[in-house]
């Protein structure tokens, strides 16, 4: 077996891009991936490892069941394409997930090894290392397109995880699929959102070059304003709705707009799309979820001097993952916990310092969330360069808000979950805006299981 | 502390572990490394009109990530001269009187060519002779080696020759690439040998490169049969030892070799008949530091047992074996899943259902398929705390993942229990049948 040179990595031709101005760069020497890949004999010893369970709780605990034992016995069998066709055949973004999925939660956490007081199975660099060896040259069956053998086009609309598993899936069983985004670069949150150290933007675009070499066609538009969803309905006999959840939740407090005000998604899109963007300084990030601590890490990593978390809850409340987390620490992210920010105070028109007041937790609410008060006289500053909001997502329905018969719920579209059918059975939904915002693997799952069906119900229909 | 000084046949050494005929023993300064390392006694490579050997030699079998399971070699005997391998024998002899040299001998099949190396290599100081009847590849096709070994009658031809000479013990290595190890085994003893040794490597191809599809090992392009040894071969071995061990007409020592990589196995030879163990490949993988542990291992070992010597425990497990048709038939044992061990991983549930005997079960899945067809069905999302009360995996097994055992079903076959990865997790329980001991013999008498 010959070893990978995965120095090589960096050096693969760039992706097509549909807009060669806005094209990403990858700022290699600050984005140092958090796992380093296996080489080929590390990865035949850690496959051996694995028992080979029987219907195994790693393929359980995976959303889009990858049959993990699998693709495992086939890298210790050298059958390294046979691996990445196995991954590929349950989850078309197996490349991203390898990389972002918090495992420790999802198949690494149900390893039985865990249970045998072993180290579970490293499940997820064992996917990277499939994954990389299928992308240096995919196989040629995953590189030309499918024939068309059904008359029914399928739209997606959004061109994230959801939208290009639904495309895949569909367009593999033969029906003409277009994903509409609004964005130059298709990909969605993994080629604009998810942290660099985790996910490189080429390797999204690597991706999307693979879905779109199947034969899927991507088309820039904004659905709702450069074209409408009765144009959309015209074109496509069924409707795939993935787009996503909105731009970040405003704090509400004074001082939001300040330059040096910039929200987490927006911070991760700027440093992943120019190549110069730094941080200086004393940098606050505000929230305790996954973005935040993305956030956070990135801000240390583009050179802030200093980077402080403050939360309103405490450790134990935060959303959070444990192992993004203690990552951020091993970052130099500072943690204040029972903060609430009152006011971005401004200074020549910049964000000087936040004014914050401490906080109490009250008794757990039916969801076992703890209900938040202020104590009066606890406030106080906190002199910084920069400050960044990373409390969540809008919930973005507007474009469907009680139009065509499509059922929306506290800001997310109401499905059938194991079809992702709405209320009305021209659409289907899946990814953020079903879930409310959940990992790249439960979107492509939503996607997939949506393909399914929309291609059940295309089947029936055409007799 | 264990007394493991030995007397094989008359021929005497600190411990009975012997250094095989082969590499390691290739020269006066290996054996006396080894010597040094612990071992105590060798037996020489085997000396001979001096041979020209192929590059590449060896192959193996690695198995899930450990090398050599199994080691194939296609060297031949020594390749050096008569003269040097000798005088060698005599400067070790010198400095190691009390270790074992044992000179392993293979010359064409002539009364006076086998007796003439018989003098010169007792002269030179060996202890006792080990006539190399054994050697499957290159020799025998030039008449010597297993050529001797699979033909009794050659076998024990030769073996007289030497006899006629020899006044050390003289040991035949047998072959094990041969229908019945015991008609060689007993053609040696008529031929008067002191002593046996088995067995010598099995005929084998390690395997193919399938970029080149030439087996290994790869001499320019083409390759031959070897002789395979190593752990793989363990088992081969302690048969062919029983079986010459418990055969009446044989009743010689043997030195056990194959696949002895540690002291437990060389105390199943020990268990089987052998009073020495020989072994080649474990030290060609490990060097000869080894011996440490299996000197200190058996050592233990025989202490907690109360075997104060060797032949206090040699040949105990020779009773133990015998034909199928004695066994008892009202024997009965049934797995048993010891839930708060399992794991989950379900591997004697498909055992059992593709391997066996269909008697494990998952609650709710008449077949393990049903039970894959469901897990596919699911639904699985990413625990999220803001978003769920759950927080995942909790690292306990989960009940509808921990098979039961139908014990009325089944039949006791073992397969469960050896493909369990946690110790203790499924256990083989007697069942009382309530029905006298009967042997298939006995049944058969009877009806």
């Amino acid at each position: 077996m010959s070893k990978i040179d995965f120095t090589a990595m960096g050096s693969n031709p760039e992706p097509r891009t549909p807009n060669p101005e806005s094209r990403v760069v990858n700022p290699a020497s600050r984005f140092q991936e958090i796992h380093p890949a296996l080489d080929a004999h590390a990865a035949a010893i850690e496959a051996n490892r694995c028992l080979f369970c029987y219907d195994a709780p790693c393929t359980a605990a995976c959303p889009t069941h990858i049959d993990v034992p699998r693709f495992i016995k086939k890298i210790a069998t050298d059958n390294l394409r046979g691996s990445a066709l196995t991954i590929l055949n349950s989850n078309v973004l197996g490349l991203s997930c390898a990389r972002v999925c918090p495992v420790d939660v999802l198949c690494e956490g149900a390893c039985v090894m865990v249970r045998e007081n072993y180290k579970p199975i490293e499940i997820g660099r064992l996917q990277r290392f499939a994954m990389d060896r299928f992308y240096e040259k995919p196989d040629s069956a995953w590189s030309t397109p499918s024939p068309i053998t059904h008359t029914e086009r399928v739209g997606c609309v959004g061109g994230g995880p959801a939208s290009l598993a639904c495309a895949a899936e569909l367009r593999r069983r033969g029906y003409a699929v277009t994903v509409i985004d609004n964005r130059p670069l298709p990909g969605g949150l993994n080629t604009y959102g998810v942290a660099e150290y985790k996910l490189r933007p080429q390797d999204s675009l690597r991706e999307v070059d693979m879905i779109r070499s199947l034969g899927v066609e991507f088309r820039q538009a904004l659905v709702g304003d450069t074209i409408s969803l009765e144009s959309v309905e015209k074109e496509f006999s069924l409707v795939f709705l993935g787009m996503g959840l909105g731009t970040m939740q405003r704090l509400g407090i004074p001082g939001e707009s300040l330059h040096g005000v910039i929200d987490a998604l927006r911070l991760i899109e700027r440093y992943k799309t120019a190549p110069d963007f730094q941080v200086r300084g004393r940098v606050v990030v505000i929230g305790g979820g996954n973005t935040a601590i993305d956030a956070a890490n990135a801000a240390r990593r583009l050179g802030a001097a200093e980077v402080h978390l403050f939360y309103r809850r405490t450790e134990r409340e935060m959303p959070a993952f444990r192992s993004e987390f203690d990552r951020s620490k091993v970052e130099g992210v500072r943690f204040h916990w029972l903060a609430q920010p009152m006011e971005i105070i401004g200074f020549e028109g910049n964000a000087a310092a936040v004014r914050f007041v401490e906080t109490r937790l009250g008794a757990p609410d039916h969801n076992g969330r703890c209900a938040i008060t202020p104590v009066p006289g606890s406030q106080y500053q906190f002199a910084c360069d920069m400050v960044i909001p990373a409390i969540g997502q809008e919930r973005l329905t507007s474009l469907l808000e009680n139009t065509r018969g499509i059922t929306v719920k506290n800001g997310l579209v109401v499905v059938d979950r194991p079809t992702g059918r709405t209320t009305n059975p021209r659409y289907f939904a899946g990814g953020d805006c079903v879930n409310g915002g959940r990992e790249v693997v439960d979107a492509v799952a939503d996607g997939k299981r949506a393909a399914l069906a929309m291609a059940a119900q295309l089947e029936k229909s055409s007799g | 502390m264990a007394d493991l000084t030995t007397n094989f046949a008359g021929i005497r050494c600190p411990n009975p572990f012997w250094l095989a005929s082969g590499p390691p023993t290739n020269t006066g300064d290996q054996v006396m490394r080894a010597f040094d390392a612990g071992w105590g006694g060798a037996v020489w490579k085997t000396i001979g009109d001096p041979i020209v050997n192929t590059t590449s030699r060896y192959s193996s079998v690695d198995w899930n990530n450990q090398r050599m399971m199994g080691l194939n070699n296609i060297e031949l005997i020594s390749d050096r001269s008569i003269e040097v391998n000798l005088r060698e024998i005599g400067e070790v002899k010198k400095r190691y009187p009390k270790h074992a040299v044992i000179a392993s001998l293979m010359v064409e099949s002539k009364r006076e060519t086998w007796q003439d190396i018989v003098k010169r290599a007792e002269d030179a100081g060996a202890d006792g002779l080990e006539l190399n009847f054994g050697c499957p590849h290159g020799m025998s096709e030039r008449g010597m080696g297993a050529a001797v070994g699979q033909v009794p009658d050659y076998t024990c031809m030769i073996t007289e020759w030497v006899k006629e000479a020899a006044r050390t013990p003289v040991l035949v290595k047998l072959t094990p690439n041969i229908t019945d190890i015991r008609t060689v085994a007993r053609a040696a003893k008529r031929g008067g040998a002191d002593g046996l040794s088995a067995i010598n490597t099995i005929n084998s191809i390690t395997g193919i490169d399938l970029d080149t599809l030439t087996p290994r090992p790869n001499v320019g392009g083409l390759s031959s049969h070897g002789g395979y040894c190593g752990p793989a071969v363990k088992p081969i071995a302690l048969h062919m030892v029983q079986q010459i061990a418990s055969d009446p007409e044989v009743g010689i020592p043997i030195s056990g070799i194959g696949g002895i990589t540690g002291w437990r196995e060389a105390a199943e030879f020990f268990l089987l008949g052998c009073g020495t163990v020989q072994v080649c490949t474990a030290a060609m993988h490990y060097g000869y530091r080894i011996v440490e542990d299996m000197i200190d291992g058996l050592s233990h070992w025989m202490d907690e047992k109360g075997f104060a010597n060797l032949a206090s425990f040699r040949g105990l497990s020779i009773p133990r074996v015998t034909e199928w048709k004695h066994l008892d038939l009202n024997h009965h044992i049934v797995a048993r899943i010891h839930a708060e061990k399992c794991i989950g991983c379900d591997l004697c549930y498909i055992a059992c259902w593709d391997g066996a005997h269909q008697c494990i079960h998952r609650e709710g899945y008449a077949k393990p398929e049903a039970a894959v067809a469901a897990t596919r069905a699911s639904i699985a999302v990413t625990p999220i705390a803001k978003l769920d009360s759950h927080a995942g995996p909790d690292g306990i097994t989960p009940p509808e993942r921990i098979p039961h055992v139908d014990e009325d079903e089944c039949v006791g076959c073992n397969l469960c229990w050896l493909v369990c990865p946690v110790p203790g997790s499924i256990t083989m329980e007697k069942v009382e049948t309530g029905k006298p001991f009967e042997s298939w013999e006995q049944r058969a008498a009877r009806t």
